[in-house]
C-alpha cells in the first residue's frame, strides 16, 4: 500500500499533499492552517491563513493586521483539495482548536496544544474520534501529575494572606496562561484588583471583549510602592529580570507553569512560590485522552516523545514521533 | 515534628533565597519542636543522620517494581534528582503523617533485607511532598539549598552560642544532639565530647602577580602548594584523630598515619602518598580516599605521609594567637621528634615577587600546584579571611577541543545540557579526551544548551551526539595516562574555560599535543 499519506512531516511543518496546506508551519508557506495563537504555532508571513476567528484576531494583535496575504475565519467544514477540514475546541487558550483532516477514507486529528482542565477562558477540549491522533508531548513524563488549579490558587492566596506587607509577583505568559490564572483567582473569590504588566494589556482587553470576565484589572505601573502591599501582580516572566520589578515592595517571586512541579526548575528561575498551573495536558490526562479516543495510530509532535513512545509500546499502540523541530520544547 | 512538617520546612528552605530567611525558618523550627525531633531535623540538614543502607540502587530497584524502568529512567533524566523523581512518579496511595523520629528510627534499625518492603509501605501511605522528604531523609543527600555549615550557624545564632565553639565539638556529638540543645538551654558545654576536637582551619584566597605587587615581600613567607588533601592531625590525651579540612574524621582510612601521630597537639598540613623521597601524584592518593577501611596491600603500595605547615596547639599550649613565624618555629622543633614520614613543608627563599614567580614556574615536582604565601605576623584565623594567606596556583593547561556529546545535568543544573564530552583530532577523526560540567558562566551554559538542542545529530538514551562544530577552550590541571580512555589520556580537573566561537572545528588541537604534554610530565 504505497499510497501517499494524508499528512506528512516536512522541515517546514506538517503538510497535507491532498489539500496542499500546512498545519502550524514553522516557515512562511502559501497556505497555513493554524491551531492557536502562540507564537511557535502561529507565525506571520503566510500566503493564506485559515484559523478560528479568535486565533486570527490574536495574530492580528500580535503581528499587525497584515500578518498574512489573506485570512479566512473557520465557520464550518471547509473543503481543501481532496480533503475536508473541521476545527474543534482544544481547551488550551482562547481560540485554540484541534484540526481534523478527512480524506481518502482516513481522519487525522491534529490537536495542537491542548488541555483537559476546564478554564473560564476557552471552550473545553472536544474529543473527536479519529484514525490518527496527532498529539503534543510537552508534559509526557509520568512525573507530571499537576494538582487541581484550585489547590494551587489556595496556596497562592494563603501566601498573600501570610505576607500582607509584600506584593506577589507572578510570572505568566501573556496569551492564555495569564488569563487562565486571573480566571482561576476570580473563581476562588479573589475580587480585589489584579495588577498587570503592560505586555498583558491588549490580550486581556481582547479576552474581556470576547465576553470573558476578568474582573478589575489595573496597570501595574499606576500607584506608589506602598500601594502594592498585599497585591497580586501578573507579568511575563521576562519582566522580573528588569528594573520593572523594583517598583514593588519586597515581592514574592512566583511563576505559574506546569514545570514548577520540578523543584530544580523553580529554583533555577529564582522562584520563591512555584504555582503548578498549566494549559497543557499532564501525563494522566494525556494518556487518558489517547485511551478515550483509541485511535489506530498516535503521532507525536514535540516534547518528551521518547517517553510517550514507550508508553504506547507498553499499551501495544502504534505510534511514531514526527521529530518536528521548532516548537517550544520547554516554554509554557 | 511530623514528617509533613519536615516536608514543609524543606520546601520553604528550598524556595527561600536569602540566607537570613533560611536561618529564621530554622530558628523557628528549633523553638517549635521538642527533643528529639529538632535534633533529628538538624542532623538531617547537616548530613549526620547516617542511614547509609538506603542506596540509590535500592530505591531504583524498588521504583522499577511499580513503574516501567524506561519511563522511570526518562523521568529521572529530566528531573535530575532521584528522590524527587520517585516522589513524583510513585503511584498515589493513602495519606498518613508519622513523627520524624519514627521514620528515622525504623530506617536506622530495619535489616537491609526488609528495607525495600518497609520503604515501599511508607511511600504507599504518604503524599508527594512527604514522599520527597522521606526519601531525602533515607538517602541522606538532602541538597535542599542548606549547607551543613548554614544549619550549624542557624543553630548557633538561635542558641546565642559562638559558632566556632559549636563547630569545634560538632564531630563528637551524635544525633539527636540532646547535650547540644541542653547547652543552648543554659547547661554546660558538653566537654566530654570535646576530646581531640577539630579546630576550624585557616583558608587562603587566590592571588596573582598584580595583586601581590602591592604587598611587601619581606612581610610574607612562601612554600609550595602540595597537591594532596588538607588535613588536621590531632592527638589529645591518647585520642588520635585525622580530620579533613571540613572536620570529617578520616582516621579509619589512614591507620598508617594515625600510628605515627606520637605527639600531643593539633597540626595542620597535607596528606600525601609518598614512596621514599618521592611524592606520588594525586591520582595515587585518590586510590586511598573515600574508603572506610584500607587493605594491607594498599598500605604497602600506597603508603601515606604528612607534610606539615602549621601548628595550632602544641603540648597543651594554644598557638593560634601567635604569629605565623612563631608557630612555624614550634612546628620545626616538633617535626624533628617525629617519624620521617611526617616532615615539614620547606620555606621558599625569595627576595622579590618576581623571584617567587620564577620558582612557581619551575617547581621541582609535578605534585606541586603552585605556591602558598603567608603573612609572617598573622595569627591562625578560622575560615577564608582575605589577606593573611594567599594561594598562587600554577596556570592551568589549555587546549581547544570540539564538543562531541552532551547530557543533562543534575541538581541545580537539571534540565540543562551541562555535561559535555569533548574531543581533539587524531588524524582526521575526533577522539574524546574528557568530560567537563563546569567552568562556564550561566550565560555560556545557556548558549551551550541551545547549541545542543539545535544541533543534535543522534541520541543514545540520555546522551546526545552533536554536530562537530562547536569549539571550547578546556582548562585542566594535569594529565595522566589512561588505559580506560580510547585516547590514552585522562585530564585532571577539566573545565570549560570559554567558548571559542571564533574558531572553526578544524583548527582545534590534536592528540599529539596532549601526548607531548604527557611525556613532559613523566
Amino acid at each position: 500500500m504505497a499510497r501517499e499519506p494524508l499528512l506528512l512531516p516536512r522541515p517546514d511543518g506538517l503538510y497535507c499533499p491532498a489539500g496542499d496546506f500546512f498545519i502550524d508551519p514553522l516557515r512562511p508557506v502559501p497556505r497555513a492552517l493554524i491551531t492557536h495563537g502562540h507564537s511557535d504555532h502561529a507565525r506571520p508571513g503566510h500566503g493564506a491563513v485559515l484559523a478560528t476567528r479568535q486565533t486570527l484576531d490574536i495574530m492580528a494583535i500580535r503581528y499587525g493586521e497584515d500578518f498574512a496575504g489573506s485570512r479566512q475565519a473557520y465557520d464550518g467544514p471547509v473543503t481543501l483539495g481532496e480533503t475536508t477540514v473541521r476545527f474543534h475546541p482544544a481547551g488550551h487558550v482562547l481560540g485554540s482548536a484541534q484540526i481534523a483532516v478527512e480524506g481518502r477514507g482516513c481522519r487525522i486529528v491534529v490537536s495542537g496544544d491542548y488541555a483537559r482542565v476546564p478554564s473560564p477562558t476557552c471552550a473545553p477540549f472536544e474529543p473527536v474520534p479519529c484514525d490518527i491522533f496527532v498529539t503534543e508531548a510537552t508534559f509526557a513524563l509520568p512525573v507530571f501529575r499537576h494538582p487541581p488549579p484550585e489547590v494551587e490558587i489556595a496556596r497562592l492566596l494563603a501566601s498573600v494572606a501570610a505576607f500582607p506587607e509584600r506584593s506577589h509577583l507572578i510570572g505568566a505568559y501573556a496569551l492564555g496562561k495569564a488569563q487562565r490564572l486571573i480566571g482561576a483567582l476570580r473563581q476562588a473569590g479573589w475580587d480585589a484588583p489584579i495588577h498587570i504588566h503592560g505586555a498583558l494589556q491588549r490580550l486581556c482587553d481582547y479576552h474581556v471583549a470576547e465576553g470573558i470576565d476578568l474582573g478589575d484589572l489595573r496597570p501595574a505601573t499606576e500607584g506608589k510602592k506602598a500601594d502594592f502591599a498585599g497585591a497580586i501582580v501578573i507579568a511575563p516572566p521576562s519582566a522580573f529580570a528588569a528594573t520593572w520589578a523594583q517598583r514593588f515592595p519586597d515581592p514574592v517571586i512566583s511563576f505559574a507553569s506546569g514545570w514548577m512541579q520540578v523543584r530544580a526548575r523553580a529554583r533555577q528561575r529564582g522562584v520563591e512560590l512555584p504555582i503548578v498551573i498549566s494549559d497543557h495536558v499532564d501525563w494522566p490526562h494525556l494518556t487518558a485522552t489517547i485511551e478515550e479516543l483509541n485511535p489506530a495510530e498516535v503521532w507525536i509532535t514535540h516534547g518528551r516523545e521518547d517517553a510517550l513512545m514507550r508508553w504506547c509500546e507498553l499499551q501495544q499502540r502504534k505510534a511514531r514521533p514526527l521529530h518536528l523541530v521548532g516548537y517550544e520544547d520547554e516554554e509554557e | 515534628m511530623s514528617l509533613a512538617a519536615f516536608a514543609t520546612l524543606l520546601e520553604r528552605l528550598a524556595f527561600t533565597p536569602q540566607r537570613l530567611g533560611k536561618e529564621r525558618l530554622l530558628a523557628r523550627a528549633f523553638t517549635e519542636n521538642p527533643d528529639p525531633q529538632r535534633g533529628l531535623m538538624l542532623a538531617a540538614l547537616t548530613g549526620d543522620l547516617k542511614l547509609r543502607q538506603v542506596t540509590p540502587s535500592l530505591l531504583r530497584g524498588l521504583t522499577e517494581t511499580r513503574v516501567d524502568a524506561q519511563l522511570f529512567a526518562a523521568s529521572y533524566d529530566f528531573v535530575g534528582d532521584l528522590a524527587e523523581t520517585i516522589s513524583l512518579i510513585w503511584p498515589e496511595g493513602t495519606r498518613s503523617d508519622p513523627p520524624l523520629s519514627e521514620v528515622v528510627h525504623e530506617l536506622a534499625n530495619t535489616p537491609k533485607t526488609r528495607l525495600p518492603a518497609l520503604i515501599a509501605e511508607r511511600l504507599d501511605s504518604l503524599g508527594p511532598s512527604e514522599r520527597y522528604a522521606y526519601l531525602k531523609l533515607a538517602t541522606g543527600a538532602l541538597r535542599v539549598g542548606v549547607s551543613a555549615r548554614l544549619a550549624r550557624a542557624a543553630f548557633a545564632g538561635w542558641a546565642g552560642l559562638p559558632l566556632t565553639e559549636v563547630e569545634e565539638i560538632w564531630h563528637a556529638l551524635q544525633p539527636p544532639y540532646l547535650e547540644l540543645f541542653a547547652w543552648a538551654g543554659g547547661d554546660q558545654r558538653p566537654e566530654a565530647a570535646a576530646r581531640a576536637p577539630f579546630r576550624p582551619v585557616m583558608l587562603s584566597t587566590p592571588t596573582d602577580l598584580d595583586q601581590l605587587s602591592a604587598l611587601d615581600p619581606a612581610e610574607f613567607a612562601a612554600e609550595w602548594k602540595w597537591d594532596g588533601i588538607r588535613i588536621q592531625a590531632v592527638s589529645d590525651g591518647g585520642v588520635r584523630r585525622l580530620y579533613s579540612r571540613t572536620g570529617e574524621d578520616i582516621s579509619a582510612a589512614f591507620p598508617d598515619i594515625v600510628d605515627l601521630m606520637d605527639f600531643d597537639g593539633t597540626l595542620d598540613g597535607e596528606l600525601l602518598v609518598r614512596r621514599g623521597e618521592d611524592i606520588a601524584s594525586f591520582g595515587d592518593l585518590q586510590q586511598r580516599l573515600n574508603r572506610k577501611t584500607v587493605t594491607p596491600a594498599m598500605l604497602r603500595s600506597h603508603p601515606a605521609g604528612l607534610r606539615l605547615y602549621d601548628a595550632l596547639i602544641w603540648d597543651g599550649q594554644d598557638l593560634r594567637d601567635q604569629s605565623h613565624d612563631a608557630r612555624r618555629a614550634v612546628l620545626a622543633r616538633a617535626v624533628e621528634m617525629l617519624d620521617p614520614r611526617i616532615d615539614l613543608s620547606p620555606e621558599l627563599a625569595f627576595q622579590t615577587w618576581d623571584d617567587l614567580a620564577a620558582l612557581r614556574l619551575n617547581p621541582p615536582a609535578t605534585v606541586i600546584e603552585g605556591v602558598m604565601i603567608k603573612r609572617r605576623d598573622s595569627p591562625y584565623l578560622a575560615g577564608r579571611v582575605k589577606g593573611p594567606w594567599f594561594k598562587w596556583k600554577r596556570d592551568p593547561h589549555l587546549i581547544d577541543a570540539v564538543l562531541m556529546y552532551a547530557q543533562r545535568g543534575h541538581g541545580k543544573r537539571s534540565g540543562y545540557y551541562s555535561d559535555f564530552t569533548f574531543g581533539v583530532w587524531n588524524g582526521d577523526e575526533l577522539v574524546p579526551v574528557g568530560k567537563a560540567y563546569f567552568g562556564f558562566t550561566d550565560a555560556e551554559l545557556k548558549d551551550l544548551d541551545r547549541f545542543v538542542r539545535n544541533n543534535t545529530v543522534e541520541r543514545f538514551g540520555s546522551v546526545r551526539s552533536v554536530a562537530r562544530t562547536k569549539v571550547v577552550e578546556v582548562a585542566f590541571e594535569g594529565l595522566n595516562r589512561s588505559t580506560r580512555h580510547k585516547s590514552g589520556v585522562a585530564m585532571r580537573f577539566p573545565r570549560i574555560n570559554r567558548i571559542r566561537d571564533d574558531k572553526p572545528a578544524a583548527e582545534a588541537d590534536h592528540l599529539s599535543t596532549l601526548q607531548a604534554m604527557l611525556d613532559r610530565e613523566a
